[in-house]
């Protein structure tokens, strides 16, 4: 159900006095107050890994990996490391970042600061959409305001990126911060190999590192004490499209979809389905999304995908095909157009579901949609058209019979609703 | 030891050479751009690989000696 952890000070705690009064004060590296510390000054800031390995957390930027084992990882590698904070959040549908980076920037801060001192980073980095200077300048103001205070042994550089949705997956970021265009590189080296001046890169979403920032105060019994054994802790979703109130919510991982569309206030008009992980995600029917677990387990199992916790509710007054065929446009012009496969086959994609959504194409169609999704799934150098895949696989296996009307009669009555799903511009 | 095909897909400007090379294992899609078809290379067409590897005019074609995962 809901969870009162992240989002405790929400409403006030924008400001460092603010904060340290909601949250209390960062503890040492070595965990949270009252417990043994190692008496060895070197030993203590692995104690945050093994902490956050205790803990279970798991990455809240998608792709939900053991955060614990990606912060060893660095760490075990020799020489000075860089931790970038991915505050970008590409996911159109997504507001859960922009929450944190807004209201709660001292706990990302905090949470950044402990993973530099945990993997032995002097380089540290904080990154959003360049094109959000209002956004870029107050986080600014929260590393003046803490720099001032002596909390950041290693200065954090808030940096816009490009506001593309490639740009924030996490090979583009390191690349961009190199000096590069923010685009996506082929591996290897991973950025925890090589990255940001060659340096081995701890890469978080900046989710993950205000629940480090909380574990860190609370510790891993603490976390455990939400969510499940398998999937311990809260996240953030948001919540969007025909409830009552859209927004970003706090929940225990394992709270089902159908308890989120009622924290959300509850269905706005009768649903169809659930879009669940955003354009990166799947669509389920609403009767086999509503008992599913929050979980990246769950979802998978249900033929879905977690992703960053976007929740679209989606009408039955509305046709998921057309607002298929919109986002699958989005995604093709969103291609970094770097590999063939994903240049040439996201527009083909999306022609395929635009001419099925609007022009009644008897069947070459969908069967063109069929033969495209193997043909440009896995072969780029990035996710970006798995993601436009694993969208139009799920659009014909939650929706045949809306496929079938759509070959024999052709567009239905909701392809004339105004568009639901968000996209920028 | 196992051999892996791999294609870097953005120095792949789907030239196409590969496929002439290793029909067995690469097919062209609509497109022109190659497709792994098994990406394991029996030690029967090895050579042939590491042939098509060096054809490639961008080096796109990579032929991985080791076992394990490099996504």
């Amino acid at each position: 159900m809901t969870a009162t952890r992240l989002l405790a000070g929400v409403a006030d705690a924008a400001g460092l006095q603010d904060y340290e009064r909601w949250y209390g004060p960062l503890p040492g590296p070595g965990g949270p107050p009252g417990r043994a510390r190692s008496r060895s000054r070197s030993r203590r800031p692995e104690r945050l890994i093994e902490i956050i390995e205790a803990a279970g957390l798991t990455g809240r930027g998608g792709a939900g990996f053991p955060a614990g084992r990606k912060m060893r990882s660095v760490a075990a590698r020799p020489g000075r490391k860089a931790v970038v904070a991915n505050g970008a959040e590409g996911e159109p549908a997504s507001r859960k970042d922009r929450l944190l980076l807004t209201r709660l920037p001292h706990l990302v801060l905090d949470g950044i600061t402990l993973a530099a001192a945990a993997v032995g980073a002097d380089e540290a980095y904080l990154c959003a959409h360049g094109t959000d200077s209002g956004l870029l300048r107050r986080l600014g103001h929260a590393v003046a305001e803490r720099q001032a205070a002596g909390l950041d042994p290693v200065p954090i550089r808030v940096t816009g990126i490009p506001a593309r949705y490639v740009s924030s997956e996490q090979s583009s970021i390191v690349q961009y911060l190199n000096g590069g265009p923010g685009r996506p590189t082929f591996s290897p080296p991973r950025p925890h190999e090589r990255g940001v001046n060659g340096k081995p890169t701890l890469v978080h979403n900046v989710e993950t590192l205000a629940h480090m920032a909380m574990i860190a105060r609370h510790g891993h019994r603490w976390f455990r004490g939400a969510g499940l054994p398998s999937a311990p802790g809260s996240m953030l979703v948001t919540v969007s499209g025909a409830v009552t109130r859209p927004g970003v919510y706090e929940i225990e991982m394992g709270t089902t979809a159908g308890e989120v569309i009622m924290l959300a206030g509850g269905p706005a008009e009768r649903l169809q389905a659930l879009l669940i992980g955003g354009y990166f995600g799947a669509w389920l029917p609403v009767e086999a999304a509503w008992p599913v677990p929050m979980t990246h387990a769950g979802l998978r199992a249900a033929g879905g995908a977690l992703g960053a916790g976007i929740v679209i509710a989606f009408p039955a007054a509305a046709c998921p095909i057309a607002e298929t065929a919109r986002v699958a446009r989005y995604l093709a012009e969103e291609s970094a157009r770097q590999c063939g496969p994903c240049r040439l086959g996201l527009p083909a994609l999306a022609d395929a579901l635009a001419s099925l959504a609007f022009s009644g194409d008897q069947g070459g169609s969908a069967d063109d949609i069929a033969a495209l999704i193997p043909l440009v799934e896995r072969r780029g150098a990035c996710r970006h058209p798995d993601g436009a895949a694993q969208l139009a696989r799920s659009l014909l296996t939650a929706f045949p019979a809306d496929v079938h009307r759509h070959r024999w009669q052709g567009a239905c009555d909701g392809v004339r609703r105004p568009p639901l799903l968000p996209l920028p511009r | 030891m196992s051999t892996s095909l791999r294609i870097n897909p953005i120095a792949c400007t789907g030239h196409g050479m590969c496929a002439e090379l290793l029909p067995e294992v690469i097919e062209l899609d609509r497109w022109g751009y190659p497709v792994v078809v098994s990406p394991a290379i029996p030690r029967s067409l090895l050579e042939y690989a590491r042939r098509a590897a060096r054809a490639c005019p961008t080096l796109a074609l990579l032929v991985e000696e080791k076992a394990g995962k490099h996504r």
